[in-house]
């Protein structure tokens, strides 16, 4: 037990300082996917082929690619073409990438929840595109897909790890420091797992929240 | 080069119209040195040192549970690197060569066992004390420094061979001229090494500008990318690359020091073995110091390492 706690404190500032790399990817990925997701979502569900094509074949090709690929396409063969994205963004814009497809199809599936007869009225009462959507079917999309949403961020927490194989200091490295520091190796990845439940515990916190007040009665 | 070049243009091309990001043939495998960005150099190919390693006959050790399972199986599993050039290495067509290799064949050899017959294992770094642990591997060759916390865990022989801290840069690079000129500069290594701890800690560079990648090749395809400008980490494993395209890259030839004690730090390549196993110790050791002795040990250090250029001397057996 003595060890076990050791091989926190002794390692302390190389353990809180990669967690915190984790917790600024995940903020940065998590808005933005959110952000991509939701743009993806509309161009889905927009009366413009071109768009709706767009949104169909980003989701089929990035929700089928391994993110491992993502992330070695833009640090290993973008600089090929002598431009230059520092490893931090160049995993926020990986993860984000990936991320999004997933924000898109959690969110589509909320928008078929949504009686069809709610966007015609909307319609009839003369509103635009734009209108229906982010003042009728978006906010009860929302509503409906908390909880998978909620999961594909916590899985998004655990996919930045790929990025320690990139430059990017953060949880996923921190096996590696201590293994090169003699520690014991199961202690090390207890407190790795315990590091991230701690990460976990406010998602579901939110989710919990959100699902009470955003229940919907129908 | 040409074809990576345009297969990688035409899959950021892909990724800039929307249609995005599978690599496909565009992203360059990142364990594989030469391929991504450096043109192939004719010394990828796999030769061997020429050093007879005649297995013996006859050999016993006793109270070895490791030996007695080799004995066994009539074949032993070796733990080894693949990525480093002229240290422990994997060529295109399959075949392994370099210092540790040879090294891990003239223990083989020792114990009676044909080097033909030596079932490779890649282990990474991190992974090294526990496969040695749980008995993955009889014995474990390839860059391993010996340390007093990994004795805790595992038993080292030898040393056979003691490294140094360098840098590697490309080839045009004058301004990086040791340790302490490396302020502003990216500087490279693998994840959590005791070299990059050391760069960290001492300040040698912003840490902002420390990178870290799983292997070291794909340090040093960043390197030739220029998207960082030094790789540091032990000379002899530098040495190797530089060797291996020596139109691009250099190594520096200056050894970190110790601020306190202005002495380098030795790192003591040891052969890994069961922390519990002290016969298969002493006559790994035996082994070794055989070899020193008869002149397997410069041959097979003249046909590997020593084509870079560098010298090197054999350090003293710790044997306890």
């Amino acid at each position: 037990m003595n060890e076990f706690l050791h091989v926190l404190t002794d390692n302390w500032t190389t353990i809180w300082q990669h967690f915190w790399v984790t917790i600024q990817l995940f903020l940065i990925a998590g808005v933005a996917s959110l952000v991509l997701g939701t743009l993806l979502t509309a161009m889905r569900v927009s009366p413009v082929p071109a768009l709706r094509g767009f949104g169909t074949t980003y989701v089929l090709l990035l929700r089928n690619c391994p993110l491992t690929l993502v992330f070695a396409l833009l640090v290993f063969a973008v600089p090929k073409l002598d431009v230059n994205i520092d490893y931090f963004p160049s995993a926020c814009i990986a993860l984000t990438a990936y991320t999004s497809a997933f924000v898109c199809e959690a969110l589509r599936a909320g928008i078929n929840t949504v009686p069809v007869g709610q966007a015609e009225a909307a319609r009839a009462l003369g509103m635009t595109f734009g209108q229906v959507l982010s003042l009728i079917v978006l906010p009860q999309a929302f509503r409906t897909v908390v909880p998978p949403m909620v999961s594909v961020l916590n899985a998004m927490l655990k996919n930045t790890t790929v990025a320690a194989g990139f430059s990017v200091a953060e949880a996923g490295a921190i096996q590696a420091y201590l293994s090169e520091r003699g520690e014991n190796q199961i202690y090390t990845i207890l407190w790795i797992m315990i590091g991230f439940l701690i990460l976990v515990l406010p998602l579901i916190v939110m989710q919990r929240r959100l699902e009470n007040r955003w229940g919907v009665a129908r | 080069m040409r074809i990576t070049r345009i297969a990688a243009m035409a899959a950021v091309a892909t990724l800039s119209l929307g249609l995005a990001a599978c690599g496909k043939e565009g992203t360059p495998t990142p364990e594989t040195p030469g391929q991504s960005g450096a043109p192939a150099a004719a010394s990828d190919a796999c030769t061997s040192s020429g050093a007879t390693l005649t297995p013996a006959t006859g050999v016993d050790i006793a109270g070895s549970p490791t030996f007695a399972k080799i004995k066994s199986a009539g074949k032993v599993v070796v733990g080894v690197k693949f990525d480093q050039p002229n240290l422990g290495y994997k060529d295109a067509s399959g075949k392994r060569c370099g210092f540790d290799i040879e090294i891990a064949q003239l223990i083989a050899s020792k114990l009676g066992i044909d080097p033909a017959k030596i079932e490779y294992k890649e282990v990474a770094s991190a992974n090294r004390e526990t496969s040695i642990k749980g008995g993955e591997v009889d014995y474990y060759v390839g860059t391993y420094s010996i340390t007093d916390k990994r004795k805790a865990d595992v038993s080292f022989a030898g040393p056979y061979f003691i490294a140094a801290q360098d840098l590697l840069v490309r080839k045009d690079d004058t301004s990086i001229t040791g340790s302490e000129s490396l302020k502003g500069k990216k500087v490279c290594s693998a994840t959590g090494s005791t070299p990059i701890q050391r760069v960290r800690d001492q300040k040698l560079t912003e840490d902002s500008n420390i990178v870290e990648f799983k292997t070291y090749s794909e340090c040093v395809s960043q390197l030739i990318d220029k998207k960082v400008d030094a790789v540091t980490t032990d000379d002899a494993i530098l040495k190797g690359y530089a060797a291996q395209n020596p139109s691009m890259l250099k190594v520096v030839g200056k050894p970190f020091t110790d601020p306190a004690t202005g002495k380098a730090y030795p790192e003591k390549y040891g052969i890994g073995l069961s922390h519990d196993d002290k016969a298969l110790r002493d006559f790994v050791n035996a082994s070794l110091e055989a070899a020193e002795k008869d002149g397997t040990w410069q041959k097979i250090y003249d046909g590997t390492l020593g084509k870079s250029g560098s010298s090197a001397t054999i350090p003293p057996l710790e044997k306890y």
